[in-house]
Protein backbone atom coordinates (compact mmCIF):
# COMPACT_ATOMS: atom_id res chain seq x y z
CA UNK A 1 0.00 0.00 0.00
CA UNK A 2 1.48 2.87 -1.13
CA UNK A 3 2.36 5.46 2.14
CA UNK A 4 3.30 9.44 2.63
CA UNK A 5 6.75 9.52 3.25
CA UNK A 6 6.63 10.68 6.62
CA UNK A 7 9.88 11.52 7.98
CA UNK A 8 11.51 8.65 10.52
CA UNK A 9 12.04 10.63 13.22
CA UNK A 10 14.51 9.08 15.41
CA UNK A 11 13.63 7.34 18.87
CA UNK A 12 15.28 9.82 20.97
CA UNK A 13 13.65 12.03 19.74
CA UNK A 14 10.04 10.42 20.75
CA UNK A 15 10.74 9.60 23.86
CA UNK A 16 11.73 13.04 24.72
CA UNK A 17 8.75 14.20 22.82
CA UNK A 18 6.65 11.74 24.97
CA UNK A 19 8.24 12.53 28.26
CA UNK A 20 7.95 16.60 28.08
CA UNK A 21 4.58 16.13 27.38
CA UNK A 22 3.59 14.00 30.56
CA UNK A 23 5.12 16.61 31.89
CA UNK A 24 3.24 19.29 30.42
CA UNK A 25 0.05 17.83 31.58
CA UNK A 26 0.59 17.76 34.83
CA UNK A 27 -1.90 14.67 35.62
CA UNK A 28 -1.72 10.89 34.50
CA UNK A 29 -1.92 10.03 30.91
CA UNK A 30 -3.18 6.78 29.39
CA UNK A 31 -1.35 6.15 26.34
CA UNK A 32 -4.00 6.59 24.06
CA UNK A 33 -3.98 10.43 25.82
CA UNK A 34 0.09 10.72 24.98
CA UNK A 35 -1.21 9.51 21.78
CA UNK A 36 -3.28 13.03 21.44
CA UNK A 37 -0.51 15.00 23.43
CA UNK A 38 2.18 14.76 20.82
CA UNK A 39 2.46 15.87 17.04
CA UNK A 40 2.60 13.53 14.09
CA UNK A 41 0.57 10.44 13.91
CA UNK A 42 2.47 7.91 15.97
CA UNK A 43 0.73 4.86 16.04
CA UNK A 44 -0.86 3.50 19.19
CA UNK A 45 1.38 0.68 19.80
CA UNK A 46 4.32 3.31 19.02
CA UNK A 47 3.32 5.50 21.73
CA UNK A 48 2.94 2.18 23.95
CA UNK A 49 6.42 0.88 23.24
CA UNK A 50 8.08 4.42 24.29
CA UNK A 51 6.19 4.45 27.28
CA UNK A 52 6.73 1.17 28.19
CA UNK A 53 10.98 1.93 27.68
CA UNK A 54 10.15 4.73 29.84
CA UNK A 55 8.90 2.89 32.67
CA UNK A 56 11.78 0.16 31.97
CA UNK A 57 14.35 3.19 32.62
CA UNK A 58 12.71 4.69 35.95
CA UNK A 59 11.58 7.59 33.81
CA UNK A 60 7.95 7.78 34.33
CA UNK A 61 5.55 5.83 36.56
CA UNK A 62 2.74 3.93 35.78
CA UNK A 63 -0.60 3.04 37.32
CA UNK A 64 -3.23 0.80 36.70
CA UNK A 65 -6.64 3.05 35.78
CA UNK A 66 -9.20 0.26 34.90
CA UNK A 67 -7.73 -1.62 32.24
CA UNK A 68 -5.29 0.70 31.08
CA UNK A 69 -1.56 1.76 32.27
CA UNK A 70 -1.67 5.85 33.31
CA UNK A 71 1.57 7.46 33.42
CA UNK A 72 3.92 10.24 35.35
CA UNK A 73 7.00 11.60 35.27
CA UNK A 74 9.32 10.13 38.17
CA UNK A 75 10.47 12.91 40.22
CA UNK A 76 13.39 12.97 41.78
CA UNK A 77 13.43 14.48 45.28
CA UNK A 78 16.82 15.67 45.06
CA UNK A 79 16.57 17.84 42.04
CA UNK A 80 13.89 20.19 42.74
CA UNK A 81 16.41 21.62 45.37
CA UNK A 82 19.64 21.47 42.81
CA UNK A 83 16.86 23.20 40.38
CA UNK A 84 16.70 26.46 43.01
CA UNK A 85 20.17 26.84 43.91
CA UNK A 86 21.32 26.72 40.88
CA UNK A 87 19.21 29.31 40.05
CA UNK A 88 19.89 31.26 42.68
CA UNK A 89 23.95 30.84 41.25
CA UNK A 90 23.27 31.71 38.20
CA UNK A 91 20.95 34.59 38.87
CA UNK A 92 24.07 36.12 40.49
CA UNK A 93 25.90 35.91 37.51
CA UNK A 94 26.01 39.93 36.03
CA UNK A 95 25.37 38.42 32.34
CA UNK A 96 24.48 34.58 32.43
CA UNK A 97 23.58 33.71 28.71
CA UNK A 98 27.65 33.45 28.07
CA UNK A 99 27.98 29.35 28.12
CA UNK A 100 24.53 27.85 27.68
CA UNK A 101 22.12 29.21 24.93
CA UNK A 102 19.17 29.40 26.41
CA UNK A 103 15.63 29.76 24.68
CA UNK A 104 14.54 32.57 25.64
CA UNK A 105 16.67 36.20 26.73
CA UNK A 106 14.95 38.52 29.42
CA UNK A 107 12.61 41.12 28.44
CA UNK A 108 11.86 44.60 28.80
CA UNK A 109 8.49 46.22 29.73
CA UNK A 110 8.23 46.92 25.69
CA UNK A 111 9.60 43.56 24.88
CA UNK A 112 6.48 42.09 26.77
CA UNK A 113 3.62 44.44 25.28
CA UNK A 114 5.12 43.79 21.94
CA UNK A 115 4.79 39.92 22.20
CA UNK A 116 1.81 40.01 24.06
CA UNK A 117 0.41 42.08 20.63
CA UNK A 118 1.70 39.21 18.39
CA UNK A 119 0.44 36.90 20.18
CA UNK A 120 -3.13 38.46 20.35
CA UNK A 121 -2.73 38.42 16.46
CA UNK A 122 -1.42 35.60 14.79
CA UNK A 123 -1.23 36.93 11.19
CA UNK A 124 1.47 39.02 12.64
CA UNK A 125 1.54 42.86 11.83
CA UNK A 126 4.18 44.71 10.79
CA UNK A 127 4.77 46.18 14.72
CA UNK A 128 8.93 45.47 15.11
CA UNK B 1 59.09 48.49 15.15
CA UNK B 2 57.18 49.36 12.37
CA UNK B 3 53.82 51.40 12.45
CA UNK B 4 52.26 47.92 11.36
CA UNK B 5 52.09 46.85 14.78
CA UNK B 6 49.52 49.03 15.62
CA UNK B 7 47.10 48.03 12.63
CA UNK B 8 46.06 45.30 14.68
CA UNK B 9 44.65 47.01 17.91
CA UNK B 10 43.28 49.91 16.01
CA UNK B 11 41.08 48.11 13.69
CA UNK B 12 39.11 46.45 15.75
CA UNK B 13 37.26 50.07 16.27
CA UNK B 14 36.34 49.72 12.68
CA UNK B 15 35.90 46.21 11.67
CA UNK B 16 33.87 45.53 14.60
CA UNK B 17 30.56 47.89 13.67
CA UNK B 18 31.10 46.99 10.31
CA UNK B 19 30.92 42.93 11.26
CA UNK B 20 27.28 44.56 13.34
CA UNK B 21 26.04 46.03 10.33
CA UNK B 22 27.04 43.69 8.15
CA UNK B 23 25.94 40.73 10.07
CA UNK B 24 21.83 42.05 10.31
CA UNK B 25 21.75 41.53 6.44
CA UNK B 26 23.26 38.13 6.24
CA UNK B 27 20.91 34.66 6.65
CA UNK B 28 21.50 33.96 10.84
CA UNK B 29 23.97 30.86 9.46
CA UNK B 30 26.17 32.92 7.86
CA UNK B 31 26.07 35.99 10.30
CA UNK B 32 26.83 33.70 12.62
CA UNK B 33 30.15 32.25 11.20
CA UNK B 34 31.48 35.40 9.50
CA UNK B 35 30.89 37.04 13.39
CA UNK B 36 32.86 34.78 15.19
CA UNK B 37 35.68 34.57 12.62
CA UNK B 38 35.72 37.97 12.59
CA UNK B 39 35.95 37.42 16.42
CA UNK B 40 38.87 35.44 16.36
CA UNK B 41 40.82 36.72 13.75
CA UNK B 42 40.56 40.06 15.31
CA UNK B 43 41.71 38.72 18.83
CA UNK B 44 44.26 36.38 17.26
CA UNK B 45 46.30 39.56 15.70
CA UNK B 46 46.06 41.95 18.25
CA UNK B 47 47.53 39.28 20.97
CA UNK B 48 50.10 38.99 18.29
CA UNK B 49 50.55 42.80 18.53
CA UNK B 50 50.59 42.83 21.81
CA UNK B 51 53.33 40.08 21.77
CA UNK B 52 55.44 41.83 19.43
CA UNK B 53 55.37 44.85 21.03
CA UNK B 54 56.66 43.46 24.69
CA UNK B 55 58.77 40.86 22.99
CA UNK B 56 60.81 44.61 21.16
CA UNK B 57 61.21 45.61 25.17
CA UNK B 58 62.49 42.60 26.38
CA UNK B 59 65.37 42.57 23.82
CA UNK B 60 66.58 45.65 25.47
CA UNK B 61 66.29 44.21 29.59
CA UNK B 62 70.42 43.49 29.09
CA UNK B 63 70.42 40.11 30.09
CA UNK B 64 68.06 39.10 27.30
CA UNK B 65 70.15 41.24 25.19
CA UNK B 66 73.66 39.86 26.08
CA UNK B 67 72.22 36.04 25.45
CA UNK B 68 71.20 36.74 21.89
CA UNK B 69 74.32 38.58 21.60
CA UNK B 70 72.22 41.88 20.27
CA UNK B 71 73.98 45.25 20.66
CA UNK B 72 71.72 47.44 23.08
CA UNK B 73 73.09 50.55 21.58
CA UNK B 74 72.12 49.96 18.21
CA UNK B 75 68.44 48.99 19.55
CA UNK B 76 68.55 52.26 21.66
CA UNK B 77 68.93 54.08 18.61
CA UNK B 78 67.03 52.35 16.25
CA UNK B 79 63.88 52.98 18.16
CA UNK B 80 64.16 54.76 21.41
CA UNK B 81 60.35 54.37 22.71
CA UNK B 82 60.24 50.63 22.80
CA UNK B 83 60.65 50.25 26.47
CA UNK B 84 57.51 52.36 28.03
CA UNK B 85 55.57 50.86 25.41
CA UNK B 86 56.84 47.17 25.78
CA UNK B 87 55.87 47.34 29.85
CA UNK B 88 52.49 49.09 28.74
CA UNK B 89 51.97 45.82 26.30
CA UNK B 90 53.10 43.43 28.88
CA UNK B 91 50.35 45.05 31.14
CA UNK B 92 47.95 44.46 28.44
CA UNK B 93 48.99 41.32 27.89
CA UNK B 94 48.86 40.04 31.51
CA UNK B 95 45.25 41.57 31.88
CA UNK B 96 43.94 40.15 28.59
CA UNK B 97 45.76 36.40 30.18
CA UNK B 98 43.90 37.43 33.65
CA UNK B 99 40.58 37.86 31.35
CA UNK B 100 40.81 34.37 29.71
CA UNK B 101 41.80 32.50 32.82
CA UNK B 102 38.52 34.28 34.50
CA UNK B 103 36.66 33.33 31.80
CA UNK B 104 37.53 29.74 31.59
CA UNK B 105 37.15 29.03 35.26
CA UNK B 106 33.16 30.57 35.10
CA UNK B 107 32.56 28.29 32.04
CA UNK B 108 33.49 25.30 33.70
CA UNK B 109 32.19 26.25 37.09
CA UNK B 110 28.79 26.98 35.25
CA UNK B 111 28.89 23.92 32.90
CA UNK B 112 29.90 21.74 35.96
CA UNK B 113 26.63 22.98 38.01
CA UNK B 114 24.80 22.68 35.09
CA UNK B 115 25.71 19.38 34.32
CA UNK B 116 24.93 18.31 38.38
CA UNK B 117 21.56 19.69 37.57
CA UNK B 118 20.83 17.54 34.66
CA UNK B 119 22.09 14.56 35.78
CA UNK B 120 20.34 15.49 38.95
CA UNK B 121 16.72 15.42 36.93
CA UNK B 122 14.54 12.87 35.54
CA UNK B 123 14.72 12.54 31.62
CA UNK B 124 15.76 10.57 28.99
CA UNK B 125 19.53 9.76 29.58
CA UNK B 126 20.18 10.29 25.61
CA UNK B 127 18.50 14.24 24.95
CA UNK B 128 16.10 15.65 27.64
CA UNK B 129 16.32 16.81 31.08
CA UNK B 130 13.28 18.35 32.83
CA UNK B 131 13.86 20.17 36.27
CA UNK B 132 10.95 20.33 38.49
CA UNK B 133 10.60 23.68 38.29
CA UNK B 134 7.93 26.36 38.08
CA UNK B 135 9.64 29.37 36.24
CA UNK B 136 10.10 28.70 32.77
CA UNK B 137 13.64 28.35 31.42
CA UNK B 138 15.44 25.81 28.38
CA UNK B 139 18.55 25.53 27.27
CA UNK B 140 21.13 23.51 25.32
CA UNK B 141 23.84 22.14 28.09
CA UNK B 142 27.12 20.76 25.56
CA UNK B 143 28.35 17.96 26.17
CA UNK B 144 28.96 13.99 24.72
CA UNK B 145 26.14 13.74 24.28
CA UNK B 146 24.29 17.09 24.71
CA UNK B 147 21.52 17.27 26.76
CA UNK B 148 18.30 19.69 26.34
CA UNK B 149 17.68 20.84 29.73
CA UNK B 150 13.96 22.43 29.98
CA UNK B 151 11.89 23.16 33.48
CA UNK B 152 8.59 21.51 33.84
CA UNK B 153 7.08 25.42 34.24
CA UNK B 154 8.45 25.73 30.20
CA UNK B 155 6.63 22.65 29.22
CA UNK B 156 3.56 23.57 30.83
CA UNK B 157 3.51 27.16 29.27
CA UNK B 158 3.79 25.78 25.21
CA UNK B 159 0.91 23.83 23.65
CA UNK B 160 1.97 20.40 22.19
CA UNK B 161 3.53 21.89 18.82
CA UNK B 162 5.22 24.56 20.27
CA UNK B 163 6.61 21.94 22.60
CA UNK B 164 7.86 20.33 19.67
CA UNK B 165 9.25 23.61 18.23
CA UNK B 166 11.35 24.19 21.65
CA UNK B 167 12.88 20.78 21.21
CA UNK B 168 13.73 20.90 17.49
CA UNK B 169 15.47 24.20 18.82
CA UNK B 170 17.80 23.18 20.96
CA UNK B 171 18.33 19.96 19.00
CA UNK B 172 19.51 22.53 16.34
CA UNK B 173 21.87 24.12 19.01
CA UNK B 174 23.58 20.68 19.84
CA UNK B 175 23.45 19.48 16.65
CA UNK B 176 25.61 22.91 15.34
CA UNK B 177 27.74 23.12 17.99
CA UNK B 178 26.69 26.52 18.96
CA UNK B 179 28.20 26.91 22.25
CA UNK B 180 31.80 26.61 20.30
CA UNK B 181 30.71 29.79 18.53
CA UNK B 182 29.60 31.63 22.21
CA UNK B 183 33.07 30.67 23.61
CA UNK B 184 35.00 31.60 20.46
CA UNK B 185 33.45 34.77 20.89
CA UNK B 186 33.68 35.17 24.68
CA UNK B 187 37.56 34.42 24.79
CA UNK B 188 37.76 36.45 21.77
CA UNK B 189 37.09 39.50 23.76
CA UNK B 190 39.05 39.02 26.49
CA UNK B 191 42.04 40.29 23.88
CA UNK B 192 40.20 43.38 22.64
CA UNK B 193 37.77 45.68 24.15
CA UNK B 194 36.05 46.13 21.42
CA UNK B 195 35.55 42.66 20.03
CA UNK B 196 33.07 42.44 23.38
CA UNK B 197 30.35 44.29 21.09
CA UNK B 198 30.40 41.09 19.10
CA UNK B 199 28.86 38.87 21.84
CA UNK B 200 25.52 40.14 21.61
CA UNK B 201 24.86 39.85 17.90
CA UNK B 202 26.50 36.49 17.77
CA UNK B 203 24.44 34.89 20.30
CA UNK B 204 21.07 36.57 18.37
CA UNK B 205 22.02 35.10 15.18
CA UNK B 206 22.48 31.70 16.46
CA UNK B 207 19.30 31.83 18.18
CA UNK B 208 17.54 32.82 14.56
CA UNK B 209 19.84 30.05 13.16
CA UNK B 210 17.98 27.39 15.50
CA UNK B 211 14.77 28.79 15.27
CA UNK B 212 14.98 28.21 11.28
CA UNK B 213 15.88 25.11 12.00
CA UNK B 214 13.03 24.53 14.14
CA UNK B 215 10.60 26.14 11.62
CA UNK B 216 11.60 23.66 9.16
CA UNK B 217 11.11 20.65 11.53
CA UNK B 218 7.74 21.40 12.78
CA UNK B 219 6.85 22.86 9.21
CA UNK B 220 5.82 25.70 10.08
CA UNK B 221 7.49 29.49 10.87
CA UNK B 222 4.06 30.79 12.93
CA UNK B 223 4.18 28.28 15.62
CA UNK B 224 7.77 28.05 15.99
CA UNK B 225 6.78 32.18 16.63
CA UNK B 226 4.45 31.26 18.62
CA UNK B 227 7.10 29.30 20.95
CA UNK B 228 9.60 31.31 21.50
CA UNK B 229 6.78 34.16 22.04
CA UNK B 230 4.88 32.21 25.10
CA UNK B 231 8.16 30.95 26.03
CA UNK B 232 9.71 34.20 26.52
CA UNK B 233 6.56 35.53 28.55
CA UNK B 234 6.42 32.46 30.74
CA UNK B 235 9.90 33.28 31.52
CA UNK B 236 9.49 37.15 32.11
CA UNK B 237 9.88 38.19 36.00
CA UNK B 238 6.84 39.20 36.95
CA UNK B 239 7.59 43.07 37.22
CA UNK B 240 5.60 46.26 38.84
CA UNK B 241 3.12 48.18 36.17
CA UNK B 242 5.68 49.72 34.22
CA UNK B 243 4.23 53.52 35.33
CA UNK B 244 6.74 55.27 32.73
CA UNK B 245 7.03 53.27 29.37
CA UNK B 246 7.24 55.77 26.00
CA UNK B 247 3.88 55.86 24.17
CA UNK B 248 6.11 54.29 21.18
CA UNK B 249 9.36 51.75 21.49
CA UNK B 250 11.58 52.85 19.17
CA UNK B 251 12.43 50.11 17.13
CA UNK B 252 16.21 50.17 18.46
CA UNK B 253 15.28 49.32 21.83
CA UNK B 254 12.81 46.31 20.61
CA UNK B 255 14.66 43.19 22.24
CA UNK B 256 16.32 40.26 20.60
CA UNK B 257 13.18 38.06 21.31
CA UNK B 258 10.63 40.38 19.67
CA UNK B 259 13.05 40.75 16.53
CA UNK B 260 12.73 36.97 16.45
CA UNK B 261 9.49 36.67 16.26
CA UNK B 262 9.03 38.81 13.88
CA UNK B 263 11.90 37.52 11.79
CA UNK B 264 9.99 34.23 12.05
CA UNK B 265 6.71 35.95 11.27
CA UNK B 266 7.59 38.02 8.18
CA UNK B 267 10.51 36.81 6.50
CA UNK B 268 12.64 37.80 3.90
CA UNK B 269 12.34 41.72 4.15
CA UNK B 270 14.43 43.41 1.01
CA UNK B 271 18.48 42.83 1.03
CA UNK B 272 20.16 46.50 0.47
CA UNK B 273 22.47 44.48 -1.79
CA UNK B 274 24.61 47.40 -2.66
CA UNK B 275 25.10 48.72 0.67
CA UNK B 276 25.56 45.05 2.04
CA UNK B 277 28.74 45.04 -0.67
CA UNK B 278 30.34 47.30 0.54
CA UNK B 279 30.57 47.16 4.15
CA UNK B 280 31.34 43.46 2.95
CA UNK B 281 34.00 44.81 1.49
CA UNK B 282 35.50 47.13 3.94
CA UNK B 283 35.52 44.30 6.54
CA UNK B 284 37.37 42.00 4.31
CA UNK B 285 39.59 44.78 3.69
CA UNK B 286 40.10 45.18 7.50
CA UNK B 287 40.84 41.26 8.06
CA UNK B 288 43.38 41.13 6.13
CA UNK B 289 45.07 44.26 7.50
CA UNK B 290 44.54 43.37 10.40
CA UNK B 291 46.56 39.68 9.78
CA UNK B 292 49.01 40.51 7.25
CA UNK B 293 49.80 43.68 9.35
CA UNK B 294 50.60 41.19 12.53
CA UNK B 295 52.38 38.88 9.85
CA UNK B 296 54.46 41.94 8.90
CA UNK B 297 55.67 43.23 12.38
CA UNK B 298 56.14 39.46 13.09
CA UNK B 299 58.83 39.63 10.08
CA UNK B 300 60.12 43.25 11.01
CA UNK B 301 61.15 41.93 14.48
CA UNK B 302 62.87 39.14 13.09
CA UNK B 303 64.80 41.92 10.98
CA UNK B 304 65.27 43.62 13.95
CA UNK B 305 66.88 40.87 16.22
CA UNK B 306 69.13 40.05 13.21
CA UNK B 307 70.30 43.73 12.46
CA UNK B 308 70.89 43.97 16.05
CA UNK B 309 73.17 40.67 16.52
CA UNK B 310 75.71 41.81 13.38
CA UNK B 311 75.67 45.19 14.58
CA UNK B 312 76.76 43.66 18.45
CA UNK B 313 78.86 41.41 16.47
CA UNK B 314 80.50 43.90 14.21
CA UNK B 315 82.56 45.79 16.82
CA UNK B 316 84.13 42.70 17.85
CA UNK B 317 85.45 42.32 14.38
CA UNK B 318 86.85 45.91 14.10
CA UNK B 319 88.76 45.90 16.88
Amino acid sequence: MPELPVPRRPSGELEAEVLAALWAAGRPLTPQDVQQAVTGDLARTTVATILGRLHEKGTVLRTRVGRAYAYTPAVQDTAGLAARRMRTELDREPDRSTVLARFVSDLSADDERLLRELLADPAGEETA
Amino acid sequence: MIVAVWAPLLLPLLAVPAARLLAGWLPPRTAAWMLAGTAVLLAGAATASLGLLATAGLLRLPAVAALGHLSLPWLDRISPSAGPLAAAAALALGSVAALLLRSATRHRRELSSARDLAHSASGTPDGLAVLPDDRADAYALPGRPGRIVVTAGMLRALGTEERCALLAHERAHLGARHHLFLAAAEYAAAAHPALRLLRAPLSYHLERWADEAAAAAVGSRAVTARAVARAALAAAAPRPAPGHRPGLAPAAHTGPVPRRVAALLSPGPAQPSGRRTVVALLLTACLCTSAGTALDATSDLHQTVESAQSAGAAPAHSR
